[in-house]
């Protein structure tokens, strides 16, 4: 890893609304090549969001995002295009095409964008499949796996291009401790051997504290904090603790507001 | 540097492969070694020099050693470099490519 080498994403001043609710507020965010960055907040602390603007699914309000040294709150459609195939991303509930088998889901994405002859793109997903510990699946339906399974089967489909950078939202969610566990020790593989940066987004703190070289911690759509798994342990910062050790947050009510969302007819 | 060259060594024909191997030239070490063995019965694909392969790179290798298998012609990785050994291991396909340390070694 060079220090010459530009950052894989840097968000500078993100701001977004949904409605009239301000979202994310001011985040910054500056990531590393082959670095893994866990996501961590709370429920509604902007995680999610922050996700979805990385993979250019939403619009900020204000502020830049670039990926691999492209931003993409400028960048034409076809332009973001060509950059999708560096990216790959693992949804929280899997997302495989239900009509299709496990091996057609994985192999899509070859298939759109790859004038690859059949043999490599059988060989390539079948070989995804045997890294996601779902040798000779292939021709299962997503109905028919289990919720590990289909997760497994997402990251299949996510790695196939082998991207540069990979999103991983909450990988371990549902998933016994056991595989869980395997699931982590995958992500160190697939950094290491394939070279990938990834942003994962967890609440799991066993799995944030094996896989991460930096946390972010966000906080009612703020960074509350960046460092290292022992920076964010040893925080002073009382959300932070909150966060580690599991504490009820103390919900401050805006009398205003709150009376505005309950009755304004056009609350948007 | 990417490159791949092929040259003979007692029975052997050696497809040595340099530099980063990926979506954009992996269709030539594919056929660099299908044309090897197209030509050879007893092929090695030497990686001491690459520092980098992808899923398309590692399928390339995949059908090489199928094609053989179905000639009944010998085949092998020589000298691989420690980042195509990274990969082969995330995929265990360690265990399933005949691997030898230098070209004597293949015997």
């Amino acid at each position: 890893m060079s220090d010459q080498a530009p950052p894989v994403i840097e968000v500078e001043g993100l701001v977004t609304h949904y409605g009239r609710r301000k979202i994310l507020d001011g985040v910054d965010l500056k990531m590393s090549a082959g670095e893994i960055r866990v996501i961590m907040g709370g429920s509604g602390s902007g995680k999610s969001t922050l996700l979805w603007h990385l993979l250019g699914l939403y619009k900020p309000t204000a502020g830049t995002i670039r990926l691999l040294d492209q931003d993409i709150t400028q960048i034409s459609a076809q332009e973001f295009q060509a950059l999708r195939k560096e990216l790959g991303v693992s949804f929280q509930g899997g997302a495989l095409f239900t009509s299709m088998s496990v091996g057609e889901n994985v192999a899509l994405p070859l298939r759109e964008h790859t004038e690859l002859d059949e043999n490599t793109i059988r060989i390539m997903s079948r070989l995804k499949l045997e890294v996601v510990n779902l040798g000779g699946f292939q021709d299962l339906m997503p109905s028919q796996l289990s919720g590990g399974m289909i997760k497994r089967a997402a990251l299949a489909r996510a790695i196939v291009m082998d991207p540069k950078l990979l999103f991983f939202d909450e990988p371990s969610a549902g998933l016994d401790p056991v595989v869980a566990a395997e699931l982590d020790d995958l992500i160190l593989q697939l950094r290491d051997a394939m070279r990938m940066s990834m942003v994962v987004v967890t609440h799991e703190l066993d799995s944030a504290f094996k896989i991460a070289d930096k946390i972010t911690v966000l906080d009612q759509g703020k960074v509350l904090l960046t460092g290292t798994v022992e920076e964010v342990k040893s925080s002073k910062l009382e959300r932070v603790q909150d966060l580690l050790n599991r504490r009820p947050r103390d919900v401050k009510v805006d009398a205003e507001e709150y009376l505005r969302r309950l009755t304004e007819e056009e609350y948007v | 540097m990417n490159g791949c060259e092929a040259r003979e060594q007692g029975e052997y024909l050696i497809v040595a492969v340099s530099g980063e191997v990926d979506l954009s030239w992996s269709s030539e070490v594919r056929g660099a070694i299908l044309d090897a063995l197209g030509k050879n019965n007893a092929v090695l694909v030497e990686l001491e020099q690459v520092s980098y392969i992808d899923s398309s790179g590692i399928a390339a290798l995949v059908e090489g050693y199928q094609t053989a298998k179905s000639k009944g012609a010998k085949f092998g990785l020589v000298s691989i470099s420690s980042a195509v050994k990274a990969v082969l291991e995330l995929a265990r396909l360690d265990q399933v490519f005949p691997i030898y340390a230098d070209v004597q070694a293949a015997g």
